[in-house]
């Protein structure tokens, strides 16, 4: 079983779900991401999805745009980021990891270098944003060799019969993509994401988590009603970009951010099929 | 060595998924699948269909102005010496350039499958105005998406697109320039899906855009073969166009891809010189990745990051190429070379001064390597040149340089 599965597994056992923050590795820098993945972690994060920066983010809205160009601007490169995820687990061995970029710097480092080196380090998931099911020949199996978890993306206009090839690929949990938009779009309903994600827990027995619109303990807590994981990304992004110095003004933000949402989704009734 | 192309196989380029050998595909996020799927049907039904075809023909007689006259360009060939050379005037079309061919094919398409809005990228700003000029024509909502420093470098063309009826937004992100536009109008894209129609500029982004904008070029090409047999009773001996993307050389090449004798060259931008690393010629010094959706050449750093990219002139400052393209080159069917923003300036005086002719800047990238060419040539062999687009909107640039203020 994989760490994602394990961590997963033991929330549902639970009756909880689980609360994934997005960050952008490299911003404001490779150090303080680090010590930010840490304190997502004490402020009540199951996973973390640890963004990889690319120059051309043609699914992210304008906050996830600056910090890859911050993190750019300051030399963040994908083996880097392997970097900071071996460092992360000198101290955390039990906080999946999972990578989510694009796929062009991975091919740059060699697809195989690349799986090679996110197995050694630590990595748990692997989340390629231009990487469609009709293409996953070119990194999924590798991913598979070395039991890493290869996660997908399903939107609202995704077919079923699309959700029954990417649940084929794809382990540890998809990722449902809330609203027809880019990262950090405004409104989310709910109850239309309810009735979706019903529909694909119909389709796969995969956990869903999802993402895009998810702004506060609020809206976390009604995502958080209809699904097995909460992914919440561009508000925290926007709030170490409020704090391009780093420490502990931004520490202190970060929690005061990320804990609501924790207490928010534990405030839930237990999710069916727990203990 | 160069394989042998065949119609036969020509029928399977590109395969089911987009693919042209190795290069193409549909690299989007999960959120574009489905409208892509859907228009990629559609256009495969529309493609065929006789009303279709006859609105985009009649279109292009009646509103562009095809076919495009064949001009032998006689003083500038005896002045060089060695091949005739020919121009296809594709500058002459409306709008001023053979950008306005693919906006007329794709906002029929727009129209046939009910979609009140159009939006597009653009860098040099032809494509925005050749689509704002389309969408004004028939009522649609159109919104077009440029490089702020294109905005600054084409200040002409955004007025013309303003006058249009267009809204131009300005995009900040990134290098500022063709890339940063053509990400922008994606994200738009993903956002309006429902109502929206993404009428792509050039023969690059996510399976079937390479396709399309091919096919609706193709015209260019089919003139011109024709009209050369005409003139001359036979074939030519080589075709040169300017690449960025690669649009007005698809549409020259493709219909003389099984024309062994015919040698093709696309001209890349070299910016500053090719070893100065300031250029935008993909093909010429870059690598094989993924951006916009397809994989192709690009040009980008040791780390896959995206570079940014040189060129005088506005159009071919990007730093991918149309799939096929890299294709044709890996395959050695057509041959990709560069010239200088500085031998480009020449060829452009060159040819407004012997021909009363003024080319766009990205053109003269094309005159100034067909110069070179048919120099080497005998006067009994011939080339065709895709004049592209008219100069016009690059008079602001060219005095620039001549430090001449309005």
């Amino acid at each position: 079983m994989s760490r994602i599965d394990g961590v997963l597994t033991d929330l549902r056992k639970q009756g909880r779900r689980a609360l994934i923050p997005y960050i952008t590795a490299g911003d404001p820098d490779k150090a303080e991401t680090l010590a930010i993945m840490h304190t997502l972690v004490e402020s009540g994060a199951d996973i973390i999805e640890l963004g990889v920066p690319f120059s051309d983010p043609m699914a992210d809205g304008p906050v996830i745009q600056r910090a890859c160009e911050r993190a750019l601007a300051k030399g963040c490169s994908l083996r880097d980021v392997l970097d900071i995820v071996a460092r992360f687990r000198e101290t955390d061995r039990t906080t999946p990891v999972v990578l989510m970029g694009y796929l062009n710097p991975i091919e740059a480092m060699g697809g195989d270098a690349f799986v090679e080196r996110a197995a050694e380090v630590g990595v748990d998931g692997v989340l390629v944003v231009d990487l469609p099911p009709e293409e996953a020949d070119l990194l999924i199996p590798a991913l598979k060799a070395r039991n890493l978890d290869a996660v997908f993306l399903l939107s609202p206009t995704t077919t079923d019969e699309r959700i029954r090839l990417i649940s084929q690929h794809c382990s540890g949990y998809v990722y449902y993509v809330s609203l027809k938009g880019v990262t950090g779009s405004a409104t989310i309903d709910t109850e239309s994401v309810g009735a979706r994600v019903d529909h694909i827990h119909a389709i796969t027995a995969l956990p869903v988590g999802v993402g895009f619109g998810i702004r506060d303990a609020k809206t976390a807590r009604a995502v958080g009603a209809v699904s097995d994981a909460v992914i919440v990304g561009s508000v925290i992004v926007d709030c170490i970009g409020h704090h391009p110095e780093g420490g502990a003004e931004l520490h202190r933000a970060l929690k005061g951010l990320v804990q609501p949402l924790r207490e928010g989704l534990d405030e839930l009734p237990a999710l069916e099929g727990a203990n | 060595m160069a394989i042998k192309l065949t119609e036969e196989m020509l029928k399977g380029i590109p395969d089911a998924r987009g693919h042209f050998g190795d290069y193409g595909g549909r690299f989007v996020s999960e959120t574009l699948i489905d409208s892509l799927e859907h228009l990629e049907k559609e256009y495969r039904r529309l493609r065929n269909d006789p009303e279709f075809r006859r609105r985009f023909d009649a279109d292009l007689q009646d509103y562009v102005g095809r076919p495009t006259p064949l001009y032998h360009a006689e003083r500038l060939s005896r002045e060089n010496g060695g091949a005739q050379i020919w121009l296809k005037r594709e500058d002459l079309n409306h709008t001023g350039a053979h950008k306005v061919n693919n906006t007329i094919g794709q906002a029929l398409l727009a129209q046939f499958l009910g979609k009140p809005r159009v939006i597009a990228e653009t860098g040099a700003g032809q494509h925005g105005v050749a689509t704002a000029t389309v969408a004004a024509r028939l009522g649609l909502k159109c919104k077009v998406f440029m490089g702020a420093e294109d905005v600054r470098r084409q200040a002409l063309n955004v007025y013309r697109m303003k006058l249009l009826g267009a809204e131009v937004v300005p995009v900040d992100s990134g290098t500022r320039t063709l890339k940063d536009a053509m990400n922008e109008a994606l994200r738009d894209w993903v956002t309006n899906v429902d109502d929206t129609f993404y009428i792509i500029g050039t023969v690059a982004g996510p399976h079937p855009y390479p396709l399309m904008v091919r096919d609706f070029q193709s015209v260019i090409g089919t003139e011109a073969r024709r009209q050369h047999l005409e003139k001359t009773g036979r074939l030519p001996d080589a075709l040169v166009a300017c690449v960025g993307g690669g649009s007005n050389a698809i549409g020259l090449f493709y219909p003389f891809l099984t024309d062994e004798s015919v040698a093709l060259y696309g001209v890349e931008a070299g910016g500053h010189g090719i070893e100065s690393g300031e250029h935008a010629a993909p093909l010429s010094a870059g690598r094989a990745g993924v951006l916009h959706g397809n994989r192709t050449y690009l040009m980008e750093d040791e780390n896959g990051q995206i570079a940014g990219t040189h060129s005088i002139s506005a159009g071919l400052d990007y730093p991918g190429v149309g799939p096929e393209h890299s294709w044709l080159k890996d395959i050695g069917r057509a041959n990709y070379v560069s010239v200088t923003d500085d031998e480009a300036m020449a060829a452009f005086r060159q040819l407004t001064e012997v021909e009363g002719i003024m080319p766009a800047l990205e053109t003269a990238h094309a005159v100034a390597y067909a110069l070179k060419l048919a120099a080497d040539m005998d006067p009994e062999q011939s080339i065709i040149i895709n004049l592209s687009g008219r100069g016009d909107k690059d008079i602001q640039t060219v005095a620039e340089i001549d430090n001449i203020e309005f």
